[in-house]
């Protein structure tokens, strides 16, 4: 459904790449229907084509595409463009989700989803990239009712202050960095412990467990630290 | 320029894995003495004592007391091994018990008399090499042995005390034990104890008494006992240096009685130069005739090989040159030679050692005075083929006359002769040198008879005609050698070339070879017609147990031993020589592939040239076994590989075309949904919603329960937080469970446990779901962890209706259901999945109704699953405090 090139400037642009067309047509309509402008690709080919042309502001991307593997074409996008990625993936594909995020995807979603699981990660990374875009922040972020100044790297809950030690702090300031964005445990690892640390996935569950006791309401039902089972971990805001 | 001192990389790890071998190997102390009565098992006992007090477990296998007290008491508190008797011509004798010690694996094993010669019929016709199969075992070794029972110096102990004893073992079994003690009485004590009657004779007293127990042999025998010590012991300290090239010794084996006496001269010299040894043996035509002397000298070959010498036969045309070529070419700087007195005719020769000399000027030759053969005038030689050529040697020169005769007249006498030397030569190369000798002798009378004047007469008118007769005797015997000896080569040649031919043959057909079957029938067929023998093959199944799978039975007894040693065994070797066949393993460089039985046909004497051939056969069979080995490994790989491939592929298939309109279903559902829409169609909506991901649940289990049941199922093991994995779990379950009231209970100092968190989070999921379905709304439903030593236990309960009484095993089985009809749906594919991957992990899943103590009534199911566990990896690193801000109070 073409739409009048007047609206589209101002309207995100987003490329819908999947090779079902039946899927492709129900997403199409719901960004159409939140008014964004899609554009459909049936294969790796004309997807990187694409990206490169209509100069979109989100990428919706099945894994199974039938010229090549959706990693690949993640992996060749990110040579030329930071444009935020939303994997498409059937549940137990857990290993490709993590090449996915690790190749430079920023979130994924399991098949099959509801328009509005669809629509809430869409907004959720337009508004991510349009934030960095901006790059304005006051460097204060809240986490539910605990506050985090970026800038006097202070952490506090009702104007209390909250003890964290430098690992925790180092863990919680990766997340908030990378809000609304799935991290993998490697992706993680790698930014808080280093290079030497990617197979200590250990690490990563005792420090987040530290994390969730001193920020959660309720540690074992978390509300912001959420656990990507077999994929990595995502902070909601 | 500096000489590089630097050693050589492939020589250390020939060092490195012989060191290796030998820390797998037992270790041999010998104690060693002079002779018999200087106390040399009362000293193996004293060290053996002490190593048991040590906690070694030693074992006495066999210990000669000779009925003595003091040696008898030293025995007393060590285990000792029964012996075996051996029934031995009507008498029945006690042995040492090899295949008991072997069993019994003790650290330490005491056996008596190194040199001792088993009873026929044992496995191996040595006690050295009962000890050897010992040490091969890994079993630590202590014996005794006299060092007149030492191989090399068996006939100097002989020499120098009239005695000799038949009971040897080779020197380098004395030479490559680990430690020797020298066991030193002096001479007077020694005497003083055979007057006591404190040393056992073996053999009848007197003799030995007179002949050996005199002073003067008692002080020969201790100083060389001693010598032998220090030569050892030097040997051990020089060992850093290795054998060089310089100085090599060799051996010609002589045709002559006891060519043995120089193999042990030479072992000597070597041994006392510490260099690598060869013995050779040149084949000439003479050898060829004389059967006997020629099993004499592969005796002595082998006999030499035992004792440590490269062995080599070469062919020979001329001797001296066959023997400066090999010692050039093996770097050999002393050749010894034995040399039997010059009889009258050999005498206008020089002697063998003259003309190695003149081939190869700087050698240094020990020439060696030996005996010559025993013979009779003729060799021994089969009558028929003899006979044979006198016939054709009579033939020959009847013809050459009958054609001469009426020529006479035309045909100078000078070209007579010639015509007649061409039948001797003809007759020599088609049947030997005898009957060339007949031919020549025939001829010269038939040239005196026919032609020499007065005709057909012997009489001979001009002396002159003398000189032609010797002459032409002369050149028709040397024609019949020289043709006979070219016809020899010839001969050897041609076998050597057929052997050739015959492994060329064998290798080609060898390498078209699929299957094991089709080598064992290639080997059979190529070999069977060319070895004089019965062949016959056994190789090991895949559960390493030997059969013979074709040609001539097999021992597989024998076999066995051979399979798992390594090395041949039977008739003609040192093991188990009583058998009738030769058995030979088939070695490829990985490993023994099988066992080939040689069980020859007539009279067979395998020469060590023929022994390399059969080996060499041998090797050709088990690459082939190798290679098709690996073939069958490779294919199976490829198959199981293609069929795993196959299988993925299937259910990603199955998956996607499954998923796909599930996936339209549920995204134009929910679109519906969203839409607004009049209050009966919006419910309807959500209802499709709803359903659409019950069927993906549904679809989801099956595929799962598919993926675990084809065995494919790679486990991501990773060290989770049980914690975290419930918070996962009850956001996956989101809405299912907003009408029930959820309880966790997590211990806050759960230890990590190590498994694959998305299965186990599928495990939970179909738990709480079946919780949500079961019980009713309003009910609480308890997600509990508990760490036990080993095992990690999660338990799911309900305070539901409880499980149906008796069914609780059932549940777990594929398409059950608690009720059997009801009006909740599934197909009861859950909680199977749930056992699966329960059982992937290595763990256990029951389910059991609670009853309240105070009433019998359920109150609710509870599944309990059971992981193993073990320790968490070490944690990270402390992490001091950042923030200057005090500790939190809770």
């Amino acid at each position: 459904m073409p739409v009048p090139s007047s609206l589209s400037a101002l309207a995100p642009t987003v490329v819908v790449i999947e090779d079902e067309a039946q899927i492709a047509r129900f997403v199409s309509l719901a960004l159409e229907g939140e008014g964004m402008v899609s554009h459909v690709a049936g294969t790796v080919r004309d997807g990187l084509i694409a990206a490169g042309t209509r100069q979109p502001d989100l990428l919706i991307l099945d894994l199974g595409l039938p010229d090549g593997d959706g990693i690949v074409l993640v992996r060749e996008l990110r040579a030329f463009s930071d444009v935020p990625v939303l994997v498409l993936s059937a549940r137990t594909q857990e290993s490709d989700k993590v090449a996915a995020l690790d190749a430079g995807a920023d979130d994924y979603l399991t098949k099959p989803f509801g328009v509005a699981e669809l629509m809430a990660r869409v907004r959720v990374l337009l508004r991510r990239h349009a934030r960095q875009d901006a790059s304005s922040r006051d460097g204060k972020v809240t986490v539910g009712d605990v506050e985090i100044d970026l800038v006097a790297r202070e952490v506090s809950r009702g104007g209390e202050a909250l003890h964290l030690t430098p690992i925790e702090y180092r863990l919680l300031s990766v997340l908030i960095r990378h809000a609304g964005k799935v991290l993998t445990h490697r992706q993680l690892l790698l930014e808080v412990w280093g290079p030497a640390y990617v197979e200590h996935s250990h690490y990563l569950r005792i420090y987040m467990g530290h994390l969730r006791q001193k920020l959660e309401a309720d540690p074992a039902q978390p509300q912001h630290l959420l656990t990507e089972t077999g994929v990595g971990y995502r902070l909601v805001p | 320029m500096p000489i590089d001192q630097r050693p050589d990389p492939d020589q250390l790890l020939a060092e490195l894995k012989a060191e290796e071998a030998r820390a797998q190997r037992g270790r041999l102390k010998v104690f060693f003495g002079a002779n018999a009565g200087v106390g040399k098992t009362y000293a193996m006992l004293v060290q053996a004592r002490a190593q048991a007090a040590q906690g070694v477990d030693v074992v006495a296998g066999l210990v000669e007391t000779h009925g003595r007290l003091e040696t008898q008491a030293m025995l007393d508190g060590l285990p000792a091994l029964p012996r075996r008797a051996m029934p031995h011509q009507g008498r029945t004798l006690s042995e040492f018990d090899l295949d008991a010690a072997l069993a019994r694996a003790p650290g330490l094993l005491l056996v008596d008399e190194l040199a001792h010669s088993n009873v026929a019929g044992s496995r191996h016709p040595k006690r050295w090499q009962d000890i050897d199969e010992l040490l091969a075992a890994g079993i630590d070794v202590y014996t005794t042995v006299n060092v007149q029972h030492l191989e090399s110096l068996n006939d100097v102990v002989g020499q120098l005390t009239g005695v000799r004893v038949r009971e040897t073992v080779p020197d380098h079994v004395f030479d490559a034990a680990d430690d020797v003690v020298l066991v030193d009485l002096p001479p007077d004590e020694l005497l003083g104890r055979l007057a006591e009657g404190k040393v056992y004779l073996a053999e009848a007293a007197s003799r030995a008494r007179e002949h050996f127990f005199r002073k003067s042999n008692l002080i020969a025998l201790r100083e060389l006992a001693l010598r032998r010590t220090a030569e050892r012991v030097d040997a051990e300290r020089r060992a850093s240096g290795s054998a060089t090239a310089e100085g090599r010794v060799m051996v010609v084996l002589p045709y002559a009685e006891q060519p043995d006496r120089l193999v042990r001269h030479a072992a000597r010299l070597a041994g006392r130069l510490k260099t690598d040894w060869f013995a050779v043996l040149v084949e000439s035509p003479r050898l060829s005739r004389d059967a006997a002397m020629r099993a004499r000298l592969f005796a002595a070959l082998k006999f030499a090989e035992s004792l440590g010498a490269e062995t080599a036969t070469l062919p020979g045309r001329d001797v001296a040159a066959t023997i400066a070529v090999y010692a050039g070419e093996h770097e050999v700087s002393t050749v010894i030679i034995g040399e039997t007195p010059r009889r009258w005719l050999s005498g206008l020769r020089s002697g063998l050692a003259e003309r190695v000399l003149a081939q190869a000027p700087g050698l240094a030759i020990q020439s060696i005075r030996v005996n010559a053969p025993e013979r009779a005038w003729w060799p021994p030689v089969d009558l028929g083929r003899r006979s044979g050529g006198m016939l054709a040697a009579a033939i020959g020169c009847g013809i050459s006359s009958a054609l001469l005769v009426p020529l006479s007249k035309v045909v100078e006498l000078p070209n007579v002769v010639m015509l007649y030397l061409v039948s001797v030569l003809l007759v020599s190369v088609r049947f030997g040198r005898t009957a060339g000798a007949t031919s020549a002798l025939l001829s010269v009378a038939a040239f005196d008879f026919f032609f020499v004047p007065p005709q057909l007469s012997f009489n001979v008118s001009d002396t002159q005609y003398l000189l032609t007769f010797i002459v032409m005797l002369g050149v028709a015997l040397t024609i019949s050698q020289l043709s006979a000896r070219l016809r020899f080569q010839a001969d050897a040649a041609t076998r050597r070339e057929r052997r050739t031919a015959a492994l060329y043959e064998l290798s080609q057909a060898l390498a078209a070879a699929l299957t094991h079957e089709q080598v064992v029938e290639i080997a059979l067929a190529q070999l069977a017609p060319r070895v004089d023998a019965d062949v016959g093959l056994a190789l090991p199944s895949r559960e390493e147990v030997l059969s013979h799978v074709g040609g001539a039975p097999v021992d597989l007894a024998v076999a066995d031993w051979v399979f798992r040693h390594g090395q041949p065994a039977g008739r003609g070797t040192g093991t188990l020589p009583a058998s009738s066949a030769y058995y030979l393993p088939l070695a490829a460089p990985v490993r023994v592939r099988g066992v080939l039985a040689l069980t020859p046909r007539g009279d067979w004497q395998p020469g060590p040239e023929h022994e390399r051939f059969l080996s060499t056969c041998a090797a050709q069979i088990a690459l082939a076994l190798e290679r098709v080995h690996f073939v069958e490994v490779a294919q199976e790989a490829l198959v199981s590989m293609q069929g795993e491939q196959l299988r993925n592929n299937l259910l990603s298939t199955i998956s996607h075309d499954l998923r796909t309109p599930l996936t339209v279903l549920h995204g134009l559902a929910s679109t519906l949904a969203s839409q607004p829409l009049a209050e009966v169609s919006q419910s309807l909506a959500v209802q499709l919603v709803d359903e659409t991901r019950r069927m993906n649940e549904l679809v989801a289990n099956l595929l799962d329960m598919a993926r675990l049941q084809s065995g494919e199922v790679r486990l991501r093991r990773d060290w989770q937080s049980v914690e975290e994995v419930f918070g996962a779990t009850l956001r996956a379950m989101g809405q299912r469970l907003a009408a029930h009231r959820v309880v966790l209970a997590v211990p806050a100092d759960l230890p990590l446990v190590e498994f694959d968190a998305v299965l186990i989070e599928r495990v939970l999921v179909n738990l709480l779901d079946n919780a949500a379905k079961y019980t009713p709304a309003g009910s609480t439903i308890t997600l509990a962890a508990r760490a036990e030593p080993a095992s990690l236990l999660l338990l799911v309960s309900d305070t539901g209706p409880g499980l149906p009484t008796g069914q609780e095993e059932a549940l777990f089985a594929k398409f059950s259901r608690g009720t059997a009809e009801g009006s909740i749906g599934g197909v009861g594919l859950g909680l199977a999945l749930c056992r699966a991957i329960v059982h992937a992990h290595g763990g256990t899943i029951s389910a059991a109704s609670v009853n309240a103590k105070t009433n019998d009534e359920a109150v609710g199911a509870m599944f309990t699953i059971r992981l193993p566990r073990r320790p968490p990896p070490a944690l990270p690193n402390a992490d001091p405090d950042f923030f200057a801000s005090p500790p939190e109070a809770a």
